[in-house]
């Protein structure tokens, strides 16, 4: 079956590809994450501009999508909200390299009588997706926000319900600041939760936030700002509240460590600016290119994008990667042969 | 009931004369409807087939587990469908008992009682709501229906039915009754037009013949339209389940998601259909995969399961009703 699916798929790509080469344009496909869709058709878009003779097709499918596809080779390049397993790295033909693009934050966002601006620490974040604290009034809260009166309410937690990247950077999250979460539930991009409701997609948990007095969960920043919800400032591991913005995004990145293979996570980063819980998306390559032309425009793509392309992500709210990072992922691209 | 037994004289007399020596043509009509009839069946085989091929080792791994356990854990790769199934079968039950009288009740004013020149207006805008996106509805249901549950009718059940086990707990908007109102309403245009064709088929015969024995409109209405068509109103309240059972983008966004096997209606649940909807997009490790296409081949079992006990049912209902007109 594996044997006569793969003949199959072979079959597909190189008759996509004799189509792509017979028309004068080249058409260059990809797939996956949703979460970057917006800056990727951007790109897209304005690359057109800068090079006529290649189209890029991408489909939002979804990272788990994107992974599958890349791996099967059915496209030129996935997209993926979290970095690929070892397990599905060694079923790969080739190596795949990782190459980050923007990043984003999850917010906590809630909604209590009165939207007072509120502080969270690790611990009170992780007691109220455990299930363990579970009014507003709860001290550990309280003791974190003096002068704020919270009411005897129960706290509905609202999380997603769809895998997500979202999901996946939330529990990585909370996986490196709690070993009872680590251990009891995990890091995934769909989890079995101890406590909540499940709202689909970052609309469907906006709007059950907003719509439940007493509720608190987590959207992508831009749904938060966008709502005009509130959400809370957030100790990171130096001990500092921050508030989630574009700029402490960035600042995470810069001082997150980063691994050889980019196959990095940022969320509880060092530095005494980062943002704690946020997270970068990724174009997934084969290093090794078999399409040479094809290969060749792929990579003037991603150094394009890697430069003038990350210019355009603080307009629609991503933020782009600091300078340093940048520098590495350009050399990053230079080693992709065609 | 004599009528039955003549047409079926006239059925076996029409087959008779069919099976005489034909014309080509004849012959290439039938075995054209044969080749779509079958195509039907092969494409249903097919995804049935190829739903246990994509669940085969999860099938294995988990056996008849997978039905009967409530765990869903896809980090750990341990997973029970039990909740999804309770949710499926419990929010159709809801819709179906909100909109079969709410649609036939609405077929019989639009076929019996309502005044002539409302009769095509008032149809047409039934049939509107079937072509509404089940996304609008769902978002409806968030941002319109849930709150207005939430702070009106769902306190009133709750201080006048929070004795029983049904409404009781805390309130929270996202449950299981909001999930089964919201398939009522997407099941409502379905029941009602074809309720509304099949009372339009009954034979005024029918009613002149109670009208002259002296039955009031009510009478006329239950006796001789109602229980004459009861088996036609039953294949509208089984394409209504169909639609039920297998509906997802609206009931996801309101029902809750949460897998678990709740006895109140105001805690949330889960549905086979919501989980495919939400987890299938993402699931990257191959476990997890099979075994939401096992989700999708239980569905569908299900799905074929209720029919065919429909099917017996209305049988039964039929051969009941078949024997009381021979007494």
């Amino acid at each position: 079956m594996t044997k006569f699916r793969k003949t199959t798929l072979l079959g597909l790509t190189i008759a996509l590809g004799v189509c792509a080469s017979a028309s004068a344009q080249m058409m260059i496909n990809g797939a996956g994450a949703t979460f970057p869709y917006p800056i990727y058709s951007k790109w897209f878009d304005e690359y057109a501009k800068v090079d006529p003779s290649v189209r890029f097709n991408y489909q939002s499918i979804g990272s788990g999508g994107g992974q599958k596809q890349i791996l099967a080779q059915t496209v030129d390049f996935g997209a993926s909200d979290g970095p690929m397993s070892d397990d599905n790295l060694a079923k790969a033909p080739g190596k795949i390299l990782h190459i980050p693009t923007v990043a984003g934050a999850d917010v906590v966002a809630y909604n209590v009588p009165g939207n007072p601006a509120l502080k969270l620490d690790a611990d009170t974040i992780a007691g109220i997706f455990l299930g363990q604290i579970k009014k507003w009034n709860d001290p550990k809260i309280t003791a974190l926000n003096p002068g704020v009166s919270l009411p005897d309410q129960e706290i509905v937690v609202v999380h997603r319900s769809d895998g997500s990247g979202t999901t996946y950077i939330w529990t990585d999250y909370l996986s490196k600041i709690s070993s009872e979460w680590k251990q009891k539930v995990g890091t995934n991009t769909s989890v079995n939760w101890p406590t909540g409701i499940g709202g689909k997609g970052n609309e469907g948990v906006a709007g059950q936030i907003k719509q439940t007095p007493g509720a608190l969960g987590y959207v992508e920043l831009i749904y938060a700002v966008q709502n005009k919800m509130p959400y809370a400032e957030v100790k990171n591991s130096a001990g500092k509240f921050v508030k989630p913005t574009l700029e402490s995004i960035t600042a995470a990145l810069a001082t997150a460590e980063i691994p050889d293979d980019f196959r990095f996570s940022i969320t509880n980063a060092p530095g005494p600016d980062a943002y704690p819980i946020c997270g970068a998306t990724w174009l997934l390559v084969y290093e090794q290119q078999k399409d040479p032309a094809k290969g060749k425009k792929l990579v003037e793509f991603l150094k394009w994008a890697a430069k003038d392309g990350e210019k355009m992500a603080r307009d629609l709210q991503y933020a782009p990667l600091p300078d340093s990072l940048q520098q590495k992922v350009l050399k990053r691209i230079d080693e992709i042969k065609t | 009931m004599g009528v039955a037994a003549s047409i079926a004289v006239e059925e076996r007399s029409v087959q008779e004369r069919m099976a005489r020596p034909s014309r080509f043509g004849d012959k290439a009509f039938e075995w054209l409807t044969l080749a779509m009839a079958l195509a039907v069946v092969v494409l249903i085989i097919l995804i049935g087939w190829q739903l246990w091929i994509g669940s085969s080792v999860a099938i294995k791994k988990f056996g008849f587990h997978f039905l009967t356990t409530s765990t869903w854990d896809p980090v750990a790769e341990q997973f029970g469908a039990l909740p999804f199934i309770y949710g499926t079968l419990v929010s159709s039950l809801i819709a179906l008992v909100i909109a079969v009288p709410l649609g036939i009740a609405t077929a019989a004013y639009l076929t019996e009682l309502a005044p002539l020149w409302i009769r095509q207006p008032l149809a047409s805008l039934i049939e509107m709501l079937a072509a509404i996106p089940s996304v609008i509805l769902g978002l409806w249901g968030i941002f319109v229906m849930i709150p207005w549950l939430r702070d009106y009718p769902f306190p009133w059940l709750k201080r006048s039915f929070g004795w029983t086990p049904f409404f009781s707990g805390p309130i929270y908007g996202p449950c299981m009754f909001a999930g089964g109102i919201i398939i009522a309403v997407m099941i409502l245009p379905i029941i009602t037009s074809v309720s509304r064709e099949i009372l339009r088929g009954v034979p005024d015969l029918q009613r002149e013949a109670a009208y002259g024995l002296g039955a009031t409109r009510w009478e006329a209405t239950r006796i001789a339209v109602l229980s004459y068509a009861k088996k036609g109103l039953f294949g509208a309240v089984i394409l209504g389940l169909g639609r039920a059972l297998g509906e997802t983008m609206a009931v996801t966004m309101v029902i809750g998601n949460t897998p678990q096997i709740a006895v109140s209606l105001f805690k949330p649940g889960y549905t086979l259909a919501s989980v495919l909807a939400n987890e299938f997009t993402e699931a990257t490790t191959d476990m997890y995969l099979q075994a939401l296409f096992e989700v999708g081949l239980v569905l569908f079992g299900i799905t074929i399961l209720v029919n065919l006990l429909a099917q017996l049912l209305l049988r039964t209902i039929a051969a009941k009703s078949a024997t009381r007109a021979v007494q």
